[in-house]
């Protein structure tokens, strides 16, 4: 069983992709409810452009994205260059700019989710809400994101997925640097393309699908847990 | 005058363009489903904005689309009940009921227990709503509303989305909830029975406008209703109650009926609706039948009606009776007015 255990390279490939990866989906959370709100919610002009740009990086080859992302967030870029002079934040070849990538690319399958479990949250419920003198906002809080906790679930995990497997905008991005922007996907791609990497590549395969599916199964049960709450008596 | 609304409000070919007052107790909004008064009640409470209205309650202006005020749903503290409950299915029942109480500043902890009595909800406190009957639900609701101590209550036929057994269970909450808080009321309803024993105050529409308005006993009596509803309201005092077969008997001017309630305390004055389909006319004093009720009086008017009907209009004793018979029965029994007759009324045509 020699052969199972992961050198130090490849530990730090696996920790820097979780890590990354988690960031990327907590970070995203809050954009991604506010974004899918106003898509379920909001009338407003536009409103269809920016359902298009939320899907843009579904649609566009990662490769594209990255080199977009390059372009406004590199040291030089129109965004990028505003962020370190104002808030010290530097993306390029950076595992911020790895988190950045995967969360970008995610953001459209965590969207479409929550935008679901939004819509499909029953409006009569918060009328009888607004009834008993909630605002908006409180509306929103006690009645709306309650109950669509399964979707919001349901997309965390599925822009996790994405992360932990995002590799072409990232390495366009933020490049393939070890210890630093090089996730378990890049490892496993460079592992291929050198002579006797193969256990290596393997060893690192077998990681991310047991990630992948302990994810899912997490998934699986956070929902089922959301679901009892709303339905059932608590166990007594 | 505690409430005053005027609205105008189009959806596609419907128009509500309907106006009224209303002071202290309960007013009812009367009439046929698409009649529009859910869509005034709505507008009372802000879920529905009037094309052209104002609104105001207490003096103070909530609504006036003139001047462009209109105040939110949730500063408005206006109560709404539900026909379908609408309980938050991921909070208990306890949660529930304090969902109100989160949004205010007042803290009056003695109305929960004393509200959750009323109520009869105790038990259920901590439930899901999942699991509970459709009566539970909408005391429930009833309860969560009141909870959030409201100025006005609004309620949008509570009790049409329950079968006559639930209907019987909620209805004597009602009338506590009339005679024991001092919040008015608005109460949306089709059905003669629940007004007549609720409403201090009948509004009635129709397609949008209002019809009619007045006391119960001189809307209900008016050819504007139903006919199958037409006939009388007729208040009377409880004399006794007959805890074994389930009935009390109540004393009107005409004589004493039997009503098929149970747990009427004496001395409480009721309002009872006699439908003139329900009510027989003999000549002689009859014998042998399972009616309870045979009231002594004379005819004062026959009002012929369509299809070859005859409304008879009776005076028993003072108290005024509508009965409604065939043209074949008025010639068979020789009904003339001024004839002393006995009119028959079935206890179970009284249930509420």
């Amino acid at each position: 069983m020699e052969w199972l255990h992961l050198s130090e390279d490849e530990w730090a490939a696996v920790r820097l992709s979780v890590w990354v990866s988690t960031i990327a989906t907590l970070v995203a959370l809050p954009f991604g409810v506010f974004v899918a709100y106003l898509l379920a919610r909001g009338r407003f002009w536009g409103k269809s452009v920016l359902n298009g740009l939320v899907h843009l990086p579904l649609i566009l080859p990662p490769v594209v994205t990255g080199y977009l992302l390059l372009i406004a967030f590199g040291r030089r870029g129109v965004f990028g260059a505003y962020l370190e002079s104002l808030f010290g934040i530097v993306f390029s070849f950076r595992w911020t700019g790895a988190a950045l990538a995967c969360g970008v690319m995610g953001f459209p399958l965590m969207v479409r989710s929550i935008r679901l479990s939004l819509e499909a949250v029953d409006g009569k419920l918060e009328e009888a809400a607004a009834t008993l003198g909630a605002n908006r906002a409180w509306v929103f809080l006690t009645v709306t994101l309650p109950l669509s906790l399964p979707g919001i679930i349901a997309g965390m995990v599925l822009a996790f997925a994405k992360a932990m497997g995002e590799f072409g905008a990232t390495i366009t991005f933020v490049s393939n640097i070890p210890g630093e922007t090089q996730t378990l996907s890049a490892a496993i791609y460079t592992l291929t393309q050198v002579p006797g990497g193969d256990a290596g590549a393997t060893r690192l395969t077998l990681v991310a699908i047991v990630i992948s599916f302990s994810a899912l199964m997490a998934s699986e049960l956070l929902a089922h847990w959301a679901g009892r709450r709303q339905h059932h008596d608590p166990v007594r | 005058m505690i409430l005053s609304v005027e609205a105008q409000k189009h959806f596609g070919a419907f128009a509500l363009d309907a106006g009224f007052t209303s002071a202290a107790g309960v007013t009812a909004l009367f009439g046929r489903s698409g009649s529009g008064k859910t869509t005034l009640l709505r507008i009372i409470a802000g879920l529905v904005r009037p094309d052209v209205g104002r609104l105001t309650f207490e003096d103070a202006v909530l609504v006036d689309t003139q001047r462009k005020v209109f105040v939110p749903v949730h500063q408005r503290r206006f109560g709404y009940i539900f026909q379908d409950s609408r309980l938050f299915p991921h909070l208990s029942v306890r949660n529930n009921l304090n969902f109100g109480s989160w949004f205010t500043s007042r803290k009056r902890p003695a109305d929960f227990d004393h509200i959750v009595h009323l109520l009869g909800i105790e038990a259920l406190l901590d439930r899901k709503p999942h699991g509970l009957s459709g009566g539970e639900r909408q005391r429930v609701a009833i309860g969560r509303a009141l909870l959030a101590s409201p100025r006005l209550l609004l309620m949008d036929e509570p009790l049409a989305a329950l079968d006559d057994a639930r209907k019987s269970e909620i209805l004597p909450y009602l009338e506590k909830l009339r005679d024991e808080m001092k919040t008015p009321m608005i109460y949306v309803s089709h059905s003669v029975a629940e007004v007549t024993r609720l409403a201090d105050r009948v509004i009635v529409l129709a397609d949008g406008k209002i019809e009619a308005a007045g006391s119960p006993a001189e809307v209900l009596a008016s050819p504007s209703i139903d006919q199958r509803d037409t006939g009388v309201i007729i208040s009377g005092t409880v004399a006794s109650a007959d805890a074994q077969h389930r009935v009390s008997h109540v004393t009107l001017r005409a004589g004493e009926v039997i009503l098929p309630a149970a747990g009427l305390e004496r001395g409480r004055r009721v309002n009872i609706h006699i439908a003139e389909r329900d009510v027989l006319v003999a000549v002689q004093q009859p014998e042998g039948l399972s009616a309870l009720n045979i009231l002594e009086g004379y005819i004062i008017t026959l009002e012929p009606q369509r299809e070859g009907t005859v409304r008879v209009r009776i005076d028993a004793k003072g108290d005024i009776l509508l009965a409604r018979v065939t043209t074949l029965s008025v010639d068979r029994l020789g009904l003339t007015v001024g004839r002393p007759i006995f009119a028959v009324i079935k206890a179970m045509a009284l249930i509420h």
